[in-house]
């Protein structure tokens, strides 16, 4: 019995089997959460491949020099996010209450640095005539896959940088709270890592 | 029975958050079956509108005047979507799974009770969203339960498909996170929330049929939500995802372009498809229930039924095709469609069977639940069988579309569902309420829905064979149809008499609440698990204080040298040679 022994669960333990993998429930119901998080962007994704692939030579390739090397700074800015949040979420295993702190802020700041390079990508888009319903350089559906793809994974981000915000800011907390944020975290930037060379990448302008 | 302390939160005291934002999952399993059995009415009645519209297409009707075609189709979608959703997948998971799972594995609540409100009250703003769809300019949309663009994708094509279509794809889209979060919340409370002893093969089979059911949940409804994310895309933003080029609607030619309305289908389907099982998985566990403690036999194969329960959910998901067999799919595709279809029949024979095995020789008490239950075998077989005449293309390409296809899952998915229904209402009654339900009336109930039922769906079947398309509201003009006219008269007038008893259940359940017989025996029907070791209705934590320890699997009836028929799950090791 105490070999799994949930600290400040024991008698938790004691009445009830043992939790599945011996992780805290809340962080069984994220993991949980990503798996139908990633359903839903798995049929935008598909929805993607399909409308591409139906297009066929009309699908657009407008992305030149600039614009990757643009998305390439926000996948590198995603990533140091990460990395961040790892650190933050040691510190907060270590009970490290200050640099917790330092390590979420810096998060939300890449964060937010994402979102802005993101929105200021997605207005030269719109200056240059991508909307929701049509495009100058081909396919609709390209403009339609782009923003509700790169749309809701922005809606993710930003929901992220809130809880990010609010657990930083709670004076107690408990280290699971920011284990399961930082999931939740690594998971948005998980999918980015689909988006950038899909969207992007593949639809890069070659010379 | 050996008991360990239990740490729960106290019971609330305000009637707000005890009776309406209540976080105790035995409130929240009877506002889920509230909702339920509101929405099966107002079901229905839809149905019946459209009963009396198909064989009196001139019948003026008292406040609604004459059906229009329009109209029929409005009340079709309706009917599907109130049925599919809110009735079907409501009740038999959300409903008796909340009040029951988490007193069946020893659990004081959900995993995350205010979780599990939320879903709830999600559920319910959803509901209250479609049928808004009714009252608004152009009324409730008429593109049916599966809304197949291009029709629900453009705003101008029929009357409802305005400000109705949208309010429809936002209650299926709330419905979708309302589900989402309670199948999370089932899954986790399954996997972390089992009392000492508990291990996952000694879970009652209806626990089983709860969580299968929460996983295909957990990855059927977020595809739904996207596609419907997306189709309101197309109405609302002007976007071409669904919509092809070329299409002229009231001679004006649409925007759209490029789109295609096959990659709904199969967006649809991914999710619709299993939605099946989510309806169906927790009456199989239901039934299994009930058979085996009306039987007082273990239930034959219970780890073949867990199995066949994982079986069912996982091939559920690869077999969506088969319902766009006339889409224009390739015959490869339409062929390995088909054969998956097909090899969900050996699950579905393997728990027929051991249902089947079950009663064999077994000490049968015909009480209301184990009726209801037989009632559900018997639904169950009859609309199974009709399923691999539909799995096959070449059979498919004659009946897809026509009454057959609506005879055929109404009795597999709605009657055999419903009745599980049934037999779980009258089976926890006592246990909910401390009281029982009339067995008189139950019998009653049971015989006329039993045989009402079969004569609503099973002529359909002959109908569709006859080449009778479904969602067409002027049967009466088609030529060939005319010889048939009796037989659909004799379906509209089954109907009147199948709701009509409708009520008689209606009846016995409200009167049971304050009038029925007290029961005050926590175990009424000498069933093993653990719910039927605490009070008739157990207390706000569930066990009183305590969590229950489990030493014996779940079906232990006439185990040889026990000193009685049964072996609860809590007796210790000691009093049963059988135990392990």
């Amino acid at each position: 019995m105490a070999t799994h022994a949930i600290p400040a669960h024991d008698a938790h333990a004691e009445a009830y089997e043992r939790p599945f993998l011996g992780t805290h429930s809340k962080k069984l119901g994220l993991w949980l959460f990503l798996l139908s998080d990633s359903l839903t962007f798995g049929t935008l994704l598909f929805t993607y491949t399909y409308s591409r692939i139906s297009a066929g030579a009309s699908w657009p390739t407008p992305f030149d020099a600039h614009s990757i090397v643009n998305a390439t700074v926000m996948t590198a800015v995603l990533l140091s996010s990460s990395l961040t949040m790892v650190l933050g979420v040691r510190a907060a295993e270590t009970g490290q209450l200050g640099r917790r702190r330092i390590w979420l802020a810096a998060t939300m700041f890449f964060g937010v640095t994402f979102i802005v390079l993101h929105l200021r990508e997605w207005q030269g888009l719109i200056a240059a005539g991508v909307t929701p319903s049509a495009n100058p350089f081909g396919a609709a559906q390209f403009g339609g896959t782009f923003f509700t793809l790169t749309g809701m994974h922005m809606l993710h981000v930003t929901i992220g940088v809130l809880v990010l915000g609010i657990v930083a800011a709670r004076r107690k907390y408990s280290a699971n709270a920011v284990e399961v944020a930082g999931l939740y975290w690594h998971f948005v930037d998980l999918v980015w890592m689909f988006i950038f060379p899909l969207v992007y990448l593949l639809s890069a302008k070659v010379r | 029975m050996s008991v360990s302390p239990s740490f729960t939160h106290g019971a609330p005291t305000s009637f707000l958050r005890r009776y309406v934002f209540s976080t105790d999952h035995k409130v929240i399993g009877l506002q889920y079956i509230a909702l339920a059995i509101v929405a099966v009415f107002v079901g229905m009645a839809l149905s019946l509108l459209m009963r009396i519209h198909l064989v009196y297409p001139a019948a003026v009707l008292p406040w609604l005047g004459l059906i229009k075609p329009e109209t029929y189709l409005a009340l079709m979608t309706m009917h599907g979507t109130i049925m599919v959703f809110f009735v079907l997948t409501t009740a038999p998971q959300s409903g008796f799974g909340n009040y029951v799972l988490p007193l069946q594995i020893g659990a004081p609540d959900m995993a995350f009770p205010r979780l599990n409100m939320a879903s709830f009250w999600t559920t319910f703003v959803a509901f209250v969203v479609l049928l808004a769809a009714f009252f608004v300019t152009g009324g409730a949309p008429g593109v049916g339960w599966t809304a197949y663009p291009p029709l629900s994708a453009i705003l101008g094509a029929a009357p409802g498909n305005g400000l109705g279509m949208d309010l429809w794809i936002l209650s299926i889209a709330l419905f979708c996170a309302g589900s989402l979060m309670g199948a999370i919340n089932f899954i986790t409370t399954v996997l972390d929330m089992r009392a000492r002893g508990m291990t996952m093969m000694r879970l009652p089979l209806t626990v089983w049929g709860w969580f299968t059911t929460a996983v295909i949940a957990l990855l059927a409804f977020g595809v739904l939500l996207a596609a419907g994310i997306l189709l309101l895309c197309d109405r609302r933003l002007g976007t071409s995802f669904f919509v092809p080029g070329g299409l002229v609607i009231s001679g004006e030619p649409s925007t759209h372009s490029g789109g295609s309305p096959i990659l709904w289908q199969h967006l649809f389907w991914f999710f619709g498809h299993p939605e099946v099982y989510i309806a169906i998985l927790p009456i199989m566990g239901i039934a299994s229930q009930i058979i085996s403690t009306f039987s007082r036999k273990p239930i034959f194969g219970y780890k073949a039924m867990v199995s066949a329960m994982l079986a069912i959910g996982f091939l559920g998901f690869i077999v969506w095709g088969h319902h766009m067999f006339m889409s224009g799919m390739s015959p490869y595709s339409a062929f390995v469609f088909s054969l998956l279809t097909m090899v969900i029949g050996v699950p579905s024979a393997i728990k027929t069977f051991n249902w089947l095995g079950t009663m064999w020789g077994g000490k049968l008490r015909l009480e209301p639940p184990m009726l209801y239950a037989i009632g559900f075998i018997s639904f169950f077989v009859s609309g199974g069988v009709t399923g691999p005449i539909l799995a096959q293309p070449a059979t498919d390409t004659h009946l897809h579309d026509t009454a057959f296809v609506v005879g055929h899952f109404h009795i597999i998915m709605g009657v055999a569902t419903i009745f599980g229904m049934f037999a779980a209402t009258h089976f926890w009654f006592p246990k909910m309420f401390g009281r029982q339900m009339n067995v008189t009336l139950a019998r009653i109930h049971f015989w006329l829905t039993f045989i009402g039922a079969y004569c609503i769906f099973m002529p359909m079947h002959w109908l569709g064979m006859a080449g009778e398309p479904r969602r067409y509201s002027q049967l009466t003009e088609l030529e060939y149809l005319k010889p048939l006219m009796g037989v659909q008269q004799f379906v509209t007038a089954a109907a009147v008499v199948t709701i009509a008893a409708q009520f008689i259940f209606l009846v016995n359940l409200l009167w049971s609440l304050w009038r029925g017989k007290k029961e005050t025996n926590p175990n009424p029907w000498e069933c093993t698990t653990l719910e039927w070791t605490t009070l008739n209705p157990p207390p706000h934590d569930n066990f009183g204080g305590v969590v229950p320890v489990v030493h014996h699997g779940p079906y232990e009836f006439s185990v040889p040298g026990a000193a009685r028929d049964f072996v609860m799950q809590t007796e210790p090791a000691s009093t049963s040679a059988a135990s392990n």
